[in-house]
């Protein structure tokens, strides 16, 4: 099997933290690749090491064939890279910025106008092409960043965290980027803590954690493993919490439990559980102040899949 | 897996990067231009290089021209030359200072994910800083004009000095950017470069002739280079002895090149 990109056994270390701990990575051309994980679980080094800016202390990694320490030069044509704090020039402004990339990209000069000009339509910024960075906001910022690394016309993107930040608008328009750049036959590679963000643009999912690989699944499978989805309801008057509760257990077949006071959640199988759910509660004329049906958080991944919290695992220390 | 290791034939990409030689000077060049813009934009970073001079001037010659030269008038043409040249070597200390802090601002690592030379956005920034030089002898010359100053030799020889003295400043910049990459702290680098900078600036014949000092003294003046470059742009702007003092700077600037460029480059690609 060939694949965009494909890191093997990345180790990397920073004095006495093991920032990467022997960790596997590859996407095959054309799909996404969601890196899961918390603070300090090793997302952004596995990045710079496949973007060439960190050699790893062992393992290697190979991007479109070329090996990334050597023949890092090759494999800096083929990436663009969105790096988790924004890398704009704040003096430039945003044509600049792009203009300036793209002779670094050697592209020719009429050519370089017409790909800025493009990019910053596409990313909606042409009303601030002319303005220097220092004055965009931080979702402007973001945005200019991520046209800069599509400067080059990329085969493979690596994407950091690039919704931290968003509001849900800007980060849908980030997301529907994203499947844009992949049906264009583009290999992305998104580091995210959200589940949710994960199971929508990925085709495979690793969680990190403490600079190791604890999972690689599709989002379908690794739902499964993790519980899939889950209703969580709050009604209005706590003296129905029990009508709810019977309602919920009906509809998913499951004990209905409280992870807070007047808050009950359920695990379901799919979203028909919900709507049936939501047809009952109306029904029995219970009226709500909550009603979700959402993805288990990252805590939840973490405690399905290592036994223990994201947060805990920090500050014990382990 | 080992399929993976062979080069894919390469894409035709529908903007296919034009394949020109001399990327390294054109990428240079086009990171000088961005160090401009970044200069024009903010026009501050130049208030270090135009009141410095002016008040070197006004301190060391109203301060000392009448006890040193018995006349202001004097000790201005003896001294002006001299400081062009300490101005200039302050003023190539600020690279380092800058691309300290640029570097931890990430515009650096995009230019580190890119397909250009290792050293392309060093040299781009010592290029762009020569306007900071270009700034600090214009305005030294125009202030000491105002104050009398006159170049004995013509203004031809006169401009020469000024380009000797830009030729050495470029060069000494790539120490500054060694220190630049070394240092974690852009304050530490300022502070760094300052030490280094005092003893070899005022360590000279800069104010008064070198016999008039303490033996100890004359050694170190005597076996500093700046003494040469301070004694090059005198003689090419007053009259006097040049093809010595210009032979060993021009030598000095060489050296400094060859060897500071390849370390900063080398500082540079292990900072990560
Ligand atoms: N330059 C560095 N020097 C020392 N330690 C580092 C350095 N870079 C990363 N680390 C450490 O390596 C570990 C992994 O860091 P990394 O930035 O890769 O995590 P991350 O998954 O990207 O986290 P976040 O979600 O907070 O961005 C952390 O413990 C971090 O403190
Ligand atoms: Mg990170």
């Amino acid at each position: 099997m060939t694949y965009a990109f494909q890191a093997e056994g990345l180790v990397k270390r920073y004095g006495k933290t093991i920032a990467l701990d022997g960790v596997d990575l590859a996407a095959r051309p054309g799909t996404v690749l969601g890196v899961l994980g918390p603070n300090g679980a090793g997302k952004t080094t596995a990045v710079r090491v496949l973007a060439t800016l960190l050699r790893p202390d062992a393992g290697r990694a190979v991007v479109g064939g070329y090996d990334v320490v050597r023949d890092a030069d090759q494999v800096r044509r083929r990436i663009g890279l969105t790096g988790q704090y924004a890398s704009v020039d704040d003096d430039l402004t945003g044509t600049e910025n792009l203009l300036l990339i793209g002779r670094l990209m050697d592209l020719r000069t009429a050519d370089a106008r017409v790909r800025a000009a493009e990019l910053l339509a596409r990313f909606d910024l042409t009303e601030a092409a002319g303005r220097p960075a220092r004055t965009y906001s931080g979702g402007m910022r973001r945005r200019l960043d991520l046209a800069a690394s599509l400067v080059g016309r990329p085969d493979v993107i690596y994407l950091d965290e690039p919704t931290t930040g968003l509001d849900p608008a800007k980060r849908d328009d980030v997301w529907n980027m994203v499947r844009a750049l992949v049906a264009d036959g583009t290999t992305v590679l998104l580091t995210t803590q959200y589940l949710e963000e994960a199971d929508a643009l990925a085709d495979e999912i690793t969680v990190m954690d403490h600079g190791r690989v604890i999972a690689h699944d599709t989002p379908a499978d690794l739902k499964r493993i993790v519980g899939g989805q889950t209703i969580a309801a709050r009604p209005a008057d706590p003296a129905r919490l029990g009508d709810t509760g019977q309602i919920l257990a009906a509809v998913s077949g499951h004990q209905p439990e409280s992870p807070s006071r007047g808050v009950l959640t359920v695990p379901v199988p799919d979203d028909t559980a919900f709507t049936e759910a939501v047809r009952r509660l109306a029904a029995a004329g219970i009226t709500m102040t909550e009603l979700s049906l959402r993805l288990p958080s990252l805590d939840e991944v973490f405690l399905t899949l290592t036994g223990h919290g994201a947060d805990d695992r920090q500050e014990a220390g382990v | 897996m080992t399929a993976t290791l062979t080069p894919p034939a390469p894409a035709v990409a529908a903007t296919a990067p034009a394949r020109r030689p001399f990327r390294l000077i054109r990428h240079s060049l086009a990171l000088a231009a961005r160090s401009l813009t970044k200069t024009r934009r903010t026009p501050e970073q130049l208030l270090d290089v135009t009141l410095q001079p002016v008040i070197f001037v006004v301190i060391f010659v109203y301060l000392l021209g009448g006890a040193v030269a018995g006349s202001q008038h004097a000790y201005l043409q003896f001294l002006l030359p001299a400081i062009m040249v300490q101005t200039a070597m302050f003023a190539s200390t600020a690279i380092g200072v800058n691309l300290n802090s640029d570097i931890k601002k990430g515009v650096f690592d995009r230019f580190r994910s890119l397909p250009i030379a290792r050293s392309a956005p060093l040299i781009g920034a010592v290029l762009g800083d020569v306007i900071r030089f270009v700034v600090a002898m214009v305005v030294l010359i125009g202030f000491g004009t105002a104050l009398g100053f006159r170049f004995g030799n013509g203004p031809l020889l006169g401009l020469a000095a000024c380009l000797l003295v830009l030729v050495f400043s470029f060069c000494l910049s790539w120490t500054s950017v060694l220190i630049g990459m070394l240092v974690r702290e852009p304050g530490a680098v300022q502070g760094i470069s300052f030490l280094i900078m005092f003893p070899l600036t005022f360590g000279t014949n800069m104010m008064v002739p070198t016999d008039t000092l303490p033996g100890w003294l004359q050694a170190w003046v005597k076996l500093n280079p700046v003494t040469d470059v301070m004694e090059a742009a005198r003689g090419l702007m007053l009259g006097g002895p040049i093809a010595g003092p210009i032979t060993s700077t021009l030598l000095w600037s060489l050296g400094l090149l060859a060897v500071f460029a390849p370390l900063a480059v080398r500082a540079y690609r292990r900072r990560t």
